[in-house]
């Protein structure tokens, strides 16, 4: 794949692709073919990119939440909140559930592969971390520590590394060979408890590594003045991986909304997509800087976001039922 | 203001020979009491029957769908799903797995509509029994159940109790009741403020202050005596009755194992303090769950929020069965409103009083039922449409007061309950 080189400020959305429920969450596939979109509707839909020709995934009997893929991109797993982890074949004409698992007690919210594509890890309401074999599906080892509801995991790209954060901003460093816990990230500034509310908020909505294993990013949410009426901003937190420190704290001025993902784009920027009270927005941060560089705003509220492998596409899930591909390049005339 | 003591109410009349006696209603002109309930044989009945009430408020509006009324799988129906009961063919939210094993206690409305979407509004309506307005106020549900239930003679301890997670103090909530039925607040379910003796203060020095007070008052009272020195009299009067039984609202006192059964959490110990206060004998409590009101992240919110709700409320309600209390005592589970069908694009829901639940149990409600249905969506009430005003006067009935008895005041004939409403007599059993 020939790469060119990417200009966040030329983003601009190409395509849509129209589903008939709200969408929640979204990837690109390793090969970069497809894409694929969790649904309120209990589906995960998949898009060819090249002929727009649209195949649903039905096996959760809940909402989905999320997928991951193995690096070849020949095995895809989803989780949901019907506490289940489901093996599918990437590419199948007509795609079946390979293996259906009890993943959890209550709603599975993360699910990662390892770079090496034979472990998954999953985590989510009950609080504890497990590592499956991709393989068969076998369990390999689980880790207790969270005290709080499990929202993100990503493993490290060296692979020994598997890092999950939760509802009150813990991120937890577990040594993959053994299940050790080595450290805690403290990403607490994207929690809040309103007490006049009664709630705790906010959480680690996603965990991204910088391409070299050397960053890695927290997203989610600050200044939750209101939580139960969706007032709040959104806020990435970038920490060193060799002292795990925090080096920013990633804002935008003006809007409002929850990063609900965050990515290092390969030639060094930050993105994030935003969605909530505010709108929907991509937000671009150079490493350097605490406040967007850019900040292009989308159509309508987004709800989860993925990079191409091309490093130009973006794909945002929407709440009006569309999923929708973002070009970081100027139009073509 | 001048007290109107020549009704000749007999309830009056009785009043006066007690203890307590000479103290009104309240500081209104309330002169009469509840019709025919007030008469000696049927309050010693009620009183006999230690007919009570909880209510228990889910603050901010819960959703019918993640509770009561779920619709998997509609496009309305959200991420959770529905489990079977003990009440085969009833289904309620998986969210709910405790008080699904208790649904046999329990009946379900889900036909209400009340046509009120906002929060003050909302509450106003579904703890008076009618819609707000300037030109009138009412009681609360608690302050009328005081009153009707009230033993003969007065009682020395409050009838009117509300367990709230804010501050404690007492409620403006009794309208022409007046303050005596007015709620006392237990602030995070803590006993009522000032309420233990000062420190250094012995029991003869307690007994001559509060002999010299007395002495004080009797001398006030033969020349100047109102309603409102009555009040004041009874207020204090009350509140040395409720610093002796003090013990009564220190939940601490219950057993360890039942502190444990209903969770280490602020509901859980409020629950737990609410059977305490009911099986001494306090009329009604009111306990308030927070928060509700989630136009964000409604599922995430009411995950947590339900599923804390969950344990002691089906550990009350199978105490209360276990212990032959639920016979006698009505349990409403109501909130402002529900939240819309229609989920936003914060995964919230928002206010909606069209078609939603409440969920009763105990005294003559009938068990294991359900009343009412929804459209498949959820969005409107296909069958057995009720409303506040009939819920107000179901709530009376079923704890034996007569909802269609009226309060005089001022000579006025008040209804108790709306006269244009009538109880939803498929919950009675």
């Amino acid at each position: 794949m020939v790469r060119v080189a990417a200009d966040p400020k030329a983003v601009h959305v190409a395509e849509e692709f129209q589903h008939d429920r709200p969408l929640i969450s979204c990837r690109f596939d390793p090969t970069g073919r497809f894409v694929f979109a969790c649904s309120e509707d209990f589906t995960i839909q998949r898009w060819e990119l090249a002929t727009k020709n649209k195949v649903a995934l039905a096996g959760h009997g809940s909402w989905p939440r999320d997928i991951a893929f193995t690096p070849s991109g020949d095995v895809a797993i989803s989780c949901g909140y019907d506490e289940m982890l489901i093996w599918w074949e990437t590419a199948a004409e007509k795609p079946q559930p390979l293996r259906t698992l009890k993943a959890h007690q209550g709603w599975v919210d993360a699910v990662a592969i390892s770079p090496d594509g034979r472990l998954v890890a999953s985590g989510g309401r009950d609080r504890i971390v497990r590592i499956w074999q991709v393989e068969d599906g076998a369990p390999v080892r689980e880790m207790s520590g969270h005290e709080k509801h499990i929202y993100s995991a990503a493993f490290h790209p060296s692979g020994e590394y598997l890092l999950s954060g939760d509802l009150g901003g813990k991120v937890h460093q577990w040594e993959v060979a053994t299940g050790k816990l080595v450290r805690t990230f403290d990403a607490t500034a994207l929690w809040s408890y309103n007490s006049g509310q009664q709630v705790d908020y906010g959480g680690v909505r996603s965990i991204a590594f910088r391409q070299d294993g050397q960053q890695v990013a927290f997203s989610g949410l600050h200044n939750a003045s209101n939580p139960l009426g969706a007032v709040n901003e959104p806020l990435v937190l970038r920490f060193s991986w060799e002292k795990a420190e925090k080096l920013r704290s990633h804002v935008a001025q003006g809007v409002r909304g929850v990063a609900w993902r965050a990515c290092f784009h390969p030639e060094g920027f930050l993105l994030a997509a935003n969605g909530g009270s505010g709108g929907g927005w991509l937000l671009f941060w150079k490493e350097d800087d605490d406040q967007a560089f850019h900040k292009f705003q989308l159509p309508n509220t987004a709800r989860g976001m993925d990079l191409h492998p091309d490093g130009i596409q973006v794909a945002t899930a929407h709440y009006d039922r569309k999923l929708r591909i973002s070009r970081l390049a100027p139009k073509a005339t | 203001m001048k007290c109107t003591y020549a009704c000749g109410s007999q309830e009056h009349l009785l009043a006066r020979r007690t203890f307590l006696g000479g103290v009104v209603a309240g500081v209104g002109a309330v002169v009469g009491g509840l019709g025919a309930l007030a008469t000696p044989s049927a309050a010693r009945q009620l009183a006999r029957d230690g007919k009570r009430v909880l209510v228990i408020n889910m603050h901010g509006g819960l959703s019918q769908l993640e509770s009561w009324d779920p619709k998997p799988g509609a496009p309305t129906g959200g991420p959770f799903r529905a489990i079977p009961t003990s009440v085969p063919g009833i289904h309620i939210s998986e969210l709910l797995p405790k008080t699904a094993q208790v649904m046999h206690h329990l009946a379900l409305v889900r036909g209400v509509n009340t046509s009120e979407d906002d929060h003050g509004k909302g509450i106003y309506l579904m703890l008076h029994g009618r819609r707000q307005t300037p030109a009138a106020d009412y009681p609360e549900i608690g302050a009328v159940v005081a009153k009707a239930l009230e033993p003969l003679g007065g009682d020395a301890l409050p009838g009117h109790i509300k367990i709230t997670s804010g501050g404690g103090g007492r409620g403006n909530d009794a309208a022409y009741l007046g303050p005596r039925y007015a709620s006392v607040r237990l602030g995070d379910g803590k006993p009522p403020s000032h309420s233990s003796r000062p420190d250094g203060m012995s029991d003869d020095d307690e007994a001559r202050r509060q002999q010299f007070r007395r002495l004080v008052n009797e001398h006030f009272l033969s020349r100047r005596r109102t309603a409102m020195t009555d009040l004041y009299t009874y207020s204090y009067e009350q509140a040395l009755q409720l610093m002796e039984q003090r013990q009564i609202f220190d939940v601490s006192l219950e057993p360890q194992k039942d502190q444990e059964r209903y969770g280490d959490h602020a509901f859980g110990r409020h629950c737990l303090l609410a059977r305490r206060l009911l099986e001494h004998g306090i009329t009604f409590v009111q306990v308030s769950h927070s928060n509700y009101d989630t136009h964000n992240e409604n599922f995430r919110f009411h995950y947590e929020q339900m599923g804390e709700f969950d344990g002691p409320f089906a550990t009350l309600i199978s105490d209360l069965a276990d212990r032959g209390m639920l016979d006698s005592t009505l349990v409403v589970v109501l909130s402002e409103f529900g939240r819309t069908p229609n989920i936003n694009q914060y995964y919230g829901r928002d206010h909606w009083s069209r078609a939603w639940s409440v969920c009763l149990a105990g005294a003559k409600i009938a068990r294991g039922a359900v009343l009412g249905k929804t459209n498949e969506n959820g969005t409107a009430v296909v069958d057995h449409q009720v409303d506040h005003a009939q819920l107000f006067h179901t709530y009376l009935q079923a704890v034996g007061i007569d909802s269609f008895a009226t309060i005089d005041v001022a000579g006025r004939p008040v209804p108790l309950a709306d006269p244009a409403a009538a109880p939803i007599k498929e919950l009675l059993a």
